[in-house]
């Protein structure tokens, strides 16, 4: 089954509440996706020449201040890092690439959740509507973000395995549904030098988003690639720097549901998800087509 | 609206908030009316996309809905009189057996899939495998249809107001379908038919039922070629 929802903010209204909202959304989708949850969300852009990383460490008593202290001795200026649940976000004064080189020599037992300019992606197991206590979601403030509720078919249930999974810098892929081919396009991927962490058939459909900007490839033609490559069901929502993309596999079994006021751009597996928001009796509600690549953007929606 | 669908006199009517009432206790006072008295027009407010909201009735009552509703909204229904004002989620009215169900707004997927009798009227789209294996329910949709739709529709009719995604009556066995627009594609075993006098008097009953206001000359008759009922060997190659 698992659970998708996604939020943009047109108004500093929601904008401000947009941790509230996704965190109703999120509980909406309980039990769609028991087994873990996750988000990302897109906030506080980092001044140019810094990053931003979002670092899971299994160990609850992770030295996270030292952390901090080691970046900035290598790089200068590191950001107190601030810590929800598992995670820690910092803001490192050197590109992402860099900066999440230095994690993976220095840090090999950290995963680097995310990697840009402005998201963080938190995600955990056990119930959604535990999760969303435990990292305090209701806090954030953002421009727009992205959500999962998983239950799990095509591998295990770890923090690794649950969604959203990074894609690139500031990019991230949630998906419902199962991919039949993940196995040999991951051994395809992996001769182009796209690293996998999990036996999992979402974290494919993320490197293979991946590898096709790397390769030159818009994100909308990367989309419309997958209707070709991926052999499976899918409703993928794709967060970017600026909005995100909805896609849904040419046969369409799997839900969706996209609602816009003047105030928020929705999407959801269900109407249920979106019905917590603000005005929402009042939305223009449309079930989008399959195998169309829908995309908001700030310049778009503004 | 024709007379099959009233509005429920006001004083008479039991309101059900489904914020604070129950979706179980909800349904099991709808069910209990097949055995025992109680009112006879509902109104349900607050459905915000709760799955099965009065699955199961049995009973001669008119329930009216505000608000969007979830998977399965009256499904099964026998007798009774649903209306949704609002848009429906998947499988809306899945496999009713008799009675009327009518959405306001636009449905999802497998809208009165595996129907057995009664009708599903729905205003505005319905989106993929629309009466999908029907069985005698009979689906006027005031809007398009997606793709797949009435796939292996058994009997009763489907009519779209709108167009038809690809693949309409795929395997189709006996049932009618009437479609006033375009169709993207036929589905295997699907073909365009003739439209007799029958077949116009059955479409104006159907909207008439329906209280869509439509011309039935205007629409295109659609049914089985009948070249799948039967294992052929000349088809054994495409297995």
């Amino acid at each position: 089954m698992c659970g998708i929802v996604g939020l943009f903010a047109k108004s500093a209204e929601v904008e401000e509440r947009l941790g509230v909202h996704l965190a109703a959304m999120l509980g909406q989708m309980n039990d769609r996706g028991p087994d873990s949850a996750g988000v990302a969300v897109y906030r506080d852009p980092v001044p140019s020449g810094s990053s931003k990383l979002t670092l899971y460490s299994a160990d609850r008593r992770e030295d996270w201040r030292a952390l901090a202290l080691d970046l900035t001795s290598a790089y200068g200026g590191a950001s107190e890092p601030r810590v929800r649940a598992s995670h820690a976000v910092l803001v490192v004064e050197t590109n992402a690439v860099e900066a999440e080189a230095w994690v993976r020599s220095n840090r090999p037992h950290l995963r680097v959740m995310s990697a840009g300019s402005m998201i963080e992606i938190y995600k955990e197991t056990g119930l959604p509507r535990d999760f969303v206590a435990e990292f305090s979601l209701a806090d954030l403030r953002g421009t727009h973000a992205l959500g999962h509720t998983r239950m799990a078919t095509e591998s295990r249930v770890t923090t690794e395995g649950s969604h959203p999974f990074s894609t690139g810098f500031d990019l991230c892929l949630v998906h419902n549904g199962s991919l039949s081919n993940h196995n040999r396009l991951r051994l395809n991927l992996r001769r182009e030098g796209i690293e996998f962490q999990t036996e999992n058939d979402t974290e494919v459909a993320a490197g293979y988003l991946a590898w096709r900007m790397r390769e030159g490839a818009s994100l909308e033609e990367a989309l419309n690639g997958c209707l070709e490559d991926l052999d499976g069901f899918y409703t993928f929502a794709v967060g970017t720097k600026d909005g995100f993309a909805v896609l849904r596999d040419p046969i369409a079994c799997k839900p969706a549901v996209l609602a816009e006021t003047d105030e928020w751009v929705a999407m959801g597996s269900e109407w249920r998800a979106i019905s917590v928001l603000p005005g929402a009796s009042e939305a223009r509600m449309w079930e989008p087509q399959p195998g169309v690549v829908y995309v908001w953007e700030k310049e778009l929606v503004a | 609206m024709t007379a099959a669908v009233m509005a429920p006199e006001a004083a008479a009517v039991e309101v059900v908030d489904l914020e604070t009432t129950s979706l179980r206790e909800l349904n099991q006072r709808l069910h209990d009316l097949s055995r025992t008295p109680g009112p006879r027009a509902w109104r349900i407010v607050n459905a915000n996309g709760a799955h099965a909201v009065v699955c199961g009735l049995d009973a001669e009552v008119e329930v009216e809905i505000e608000g969007h509703v979830g998977y399965y909204c009256a499904g099964m229904n026998k007798r009774a009189q649903v209306r949704v004002h609002g848009n429906a989620s998947t499988g809306v009215a899945e496999n009713m057996m008799s009675g009327l169900v009518v959405v306001d707004g636009n449905v999802s997927q497998s809208a009165g899939a595996s129907g057995h009798g009664g009708m599903l009227v729905v205003r505005g789209d319905a989106s993929a495998r629309c009466g999908i294996s029907m069985k005698g329910v009979d689906i006027v949709v005031g809007g398009s249809v997606g793709h797949m739709s009435a796939f292996m529709a058994q009997t009763g009719a489907l009519v779209v107001c709108g167009d038809a995604g690809e693949a309409l009556g795929d395997s189709i066995y006996e049932a009618r379908l009437y479609v006033r627009g375009r169709v993207t594609s036929l589905g295997a075993d699907c073909v365009e038919k003739e439209l007799r006098e029958e077949h116009v008097a059955q479409l104006r009953s159907l909207l008439e039922a329906a209280g869509v206001d439509a011309e039935p000359s205007d629409f295109r008759r659609y049914g089985s070629a009948r070249q799948l009922y039967n294992f052929r060997v000349d088809n054994a190659g495409a297995y």
